[in-house]
């Protein structure tokens, strides 16, 4: 674009520093165009300058081609290598505006991943109730397995021990502890709680790359804190309401510990069978469904954190917490598994 | 001093071309064929180590000052409402932090967290195809497995004592196999990386320097004129290394490697010459070796080395 003329050839004909000069302002404006790009999105460019840019990047990627082949000059090459392969990511890495893509993963990306992995799921979800089933009946005949199975930490004074009415003050009703500590210690304890089943959920996803073995541990693991407190509550006849205590959130909550748990299990298997496809493509095949489906389990434990925070402290009544955990759990289920038009997979 | 290296002469042996011979493998071993759908091989470089271990310690930094701010802002302003705020602060906001700072800044369009752009790498698909967001949610979850939970066990074990030695062992042994995975294959893929299906490459964005050379006006000095034999000594590699030199301007870089060359080629010793000399000296030779050498990728002539034939 400069005009040869400024060159000064140091042999004659083809001079590396000619072609250079004829063609620097390319790339300096390549380099301008791409570093606004990265700077600000699409929307800092005007029409005219996105037009330009892929004719730019192919005049870029011709001039690292030339010089590849007959410049030495390590300084040029390693600045169009970097120029070029920012561009590369930026024309070809996005295809769709991001608003496109968000709508287009929910619409039909994220119930696919959900629906890709039912076999992991109904697996997990029996794992969970197995140790559920397992726990509460070793409980129910013998309480003094509660604290095998509950970490202190956890149980937060509810244990078998303890009094019918202070047990119902855990789950908000009967005489509510008043004390301002006690307060401040049970948000501590919820806090605590959420970011401790969001870490189990994140762990049995990330686990599954051993075959999958530790996840179900996990899982199984879970079912069993699961019913030892259940056993604590149905054995002072509390059955009824500490269900809907844990059915408000607990739907969610553990409907996305099986699909994390699941996701766990989709790189164990696909590790232990690959098929046709060598361990490691079918390994990261595996592992972007599970990145999918753990999307929804990230966003699931969030609701169910808000369900668990503000919704049962809200809503005291048992018939309305059964009633907002089937509804949450019909959602997610008609979200995930309802057959839909245009979506094969 | 490294900079010198391959322009001495004499002194070294056989271990001279092996070294040189070596770095360069170590290079291409680094290397991956990236083809753009232009036919280009973008010849990707995979991020070593160390790199990728500054940049997660850099990240963690600046998420420790954040949650440092977010504390003292939110004491600042509730200061009066309870005392709990930092404990929820630190043990909510630490975790939705670092589940969401890596995921958010590797979604972006350079595809890395403030410590990586720092270092200079990206995260890249390894299929060449884009960074899709699920790629990116996979490879930070499992960091969770990787780095949090061995912390969080040995900080466990550590304050409470309630590990047996045996145990704690165990658990060191198996979070050191997944914390330093990357070490043990060649593409430095971390258990992330592996199950996501992505790479960590080099992505550093060196600015575009001016040409260097003489401007062919010293030419009628003898002292500065090389005949063929003279400039037949080197190759590809010396002469970018002496590109490097004369880009970085040392000093005293700039005068052993002008005795060097000197001693090389069989010119006269100048004794302690002036710095100007030295400099136009190795300008006006790296020029004409530069342009001899481009004559020679014209006719088809890559001459790799010093040690390479003719």
């Amino acid at each position: 674009m400069t005009d040869a003329a400024t060159a000064s050839p140091a042999t004659a004909g083809f001079s590396t520093s000619r072609f250079r000069a004829e063609r620097e302002a390319d790339w300096i404006a390549f380099e301008d165009l791409v570093a606004r790009l990265e700077k600000s999105g699409a929307r800092a460019l005007s029409t005219d300058e996105l037009l330009a840019l892929p004719v730019l990047y192919r005049a870029t990627l011709s001039s690292l081609s030339i010089a590849r082949a007959t410049s030495l000059d390590k300084a040029l090459l390693d600045h169009l290598e970097g120029l070029v392969l920012r561009g590369y990511f930026l024309i070809y890495g996005v295809r769709e505006s991001r608003t496109a893509r968000l709508a287009r993963f929910f619409r039909t990306d994220l119930p696919a991943a959900m629906r890709s992995v039912w076999k992991e799921t109904i697996v997990i979800a029996l794992v969970i109730t197995l140790g559920a089933i397992a726990s509460w009946s070793l409980v129910t005949w013998q309480p003094e397995w509660y604290f095998n199975f509950v970490p202190e930490e956890m149980a937060g004074g509810r244990d078998p021990e303890a009094t019918k009415d202070y047990l119902q003050s855990t789950i908000g009703h009967g005489t509510k502890a008043e004390d301002g500590d006690e307060e401040g210690a049970l948000h501590i304890f919820a806090a605590y709680l959420f970011q401790h089943n969001s870490r189990v959920s994140i762990l049995s996803f990330a686990l599954g790359f051993a075959f999958g073995v530790p996840t179900m541990m996990l899982e199984f693991y879970q079912g069993i804190t699961l019913g030892a407190m259940i056993a604590v509550f149905t054995g002072k006849g509390l059955g009824t309401e500490f269900g809907g205590w844990l059915f408000i959130h607990g739907t969610t909550e553990l409907f996305a510990a099986a699909l994390s748990g699941a996701a766990g299990l989709r790189i164990g298997l696909a590790m232990l069978f690959p098929g046709e496809r060598d361990r490691l493509t079918a390994a990261a095949q595996a592992g972007r469904t599970a990145g999918k489906v753990m999307i929804g389990v990230i966003i699931m434990l969030l609701v169910a954190g808000l369900l668990e925070g503000f919704g049962r402290q809200l809503i005291t009544d048992t018939a309305m917490r059964y009633a907002i955990g089937t509804i949450m759990l019909l959602f997610w289920c008609s979200y995930f598994y309802l057959p839909r038009r245009g979506s094969a997979a | 001093m490294t900079a010198t290296t391959g322009y001495g002469h004499g002194a070294q042996g056989p271990g001279a071309q092996g070294h040189a011979a070596r770095a360069r493998a170590r290079l291409a071993g680094k290397t991956r064929r990236f083809i753009t759908p232009e036919g280009v091989d973008l010849e990707l470089k995979i991020a070593s180590a160390g790199l990728r271990f500054s940049a997660l310690i850099i990240d963690l930094m600046l998420l420790v000052a954040v949650l440092l701010g977010f504390t003292f802002g939110a004491l600042w302003l509730g200061a009066i409402v309870r005392g709990d705020v930092g404990v929820i602060v630190w043990l909510l906001g630490f975790f939705l932090l670092r589940t969401f700072w890596f995921i958010g800044f590797e979604l972006g369009t350079r595809a890395a967290t403030p410590g990586k752009r720092a270092m200079g790498i990206r995260v890249v698909a390894r299929d060449g195809g884009r960074l899709t967001a699920d790629a990116v949610v996979a490879r930070n979850l499992i960091r969770e497995l990787e780095l949090f939970l061995p912390l969080q066990m040995m900080g466990v074990a550590a304050s409470e004592d309630m590990v047996s030695g045996w145990t704690m062992a165990a658990g060191l042994l198996w979070s050191l196999v997944l914390s330093l995975f990357l070490l043990f294959n060649k593409d430095r893929m971390r258990m992330g990386d592996l199950i996501a299906g992505t790479w960590v490459v080099m992505a550093a964005r060196p600015k575009l320097d001016a040409e260097i050379g003489d401007d062919g006006a010293t030419r009628a000095d003898p002292a500065l004129n090389f005949t063929d034999a003279e400039l037949a000594v080197y190759g590809v590699y010396e002469l970018q290394e002496l590109e490097r030199i004369l880009r970085l301007k040392e000093p005293r870089a700039i005068t052993e490697v002008a005795a060097a060359v000197r001693a090389k080629i069989g010119r006269p010793w100048v004794a302690d010459p002036d710095r100007g000399a030295d400099m136009a000296f190795l300008l006006a030779y790296y020029t004409q070796l530069k342009a001899r050498l481009e004559r020679g990728l014209l006719f088809g002539k890559r001459r790799e080395d010093k040690y390479a034939s003719e």
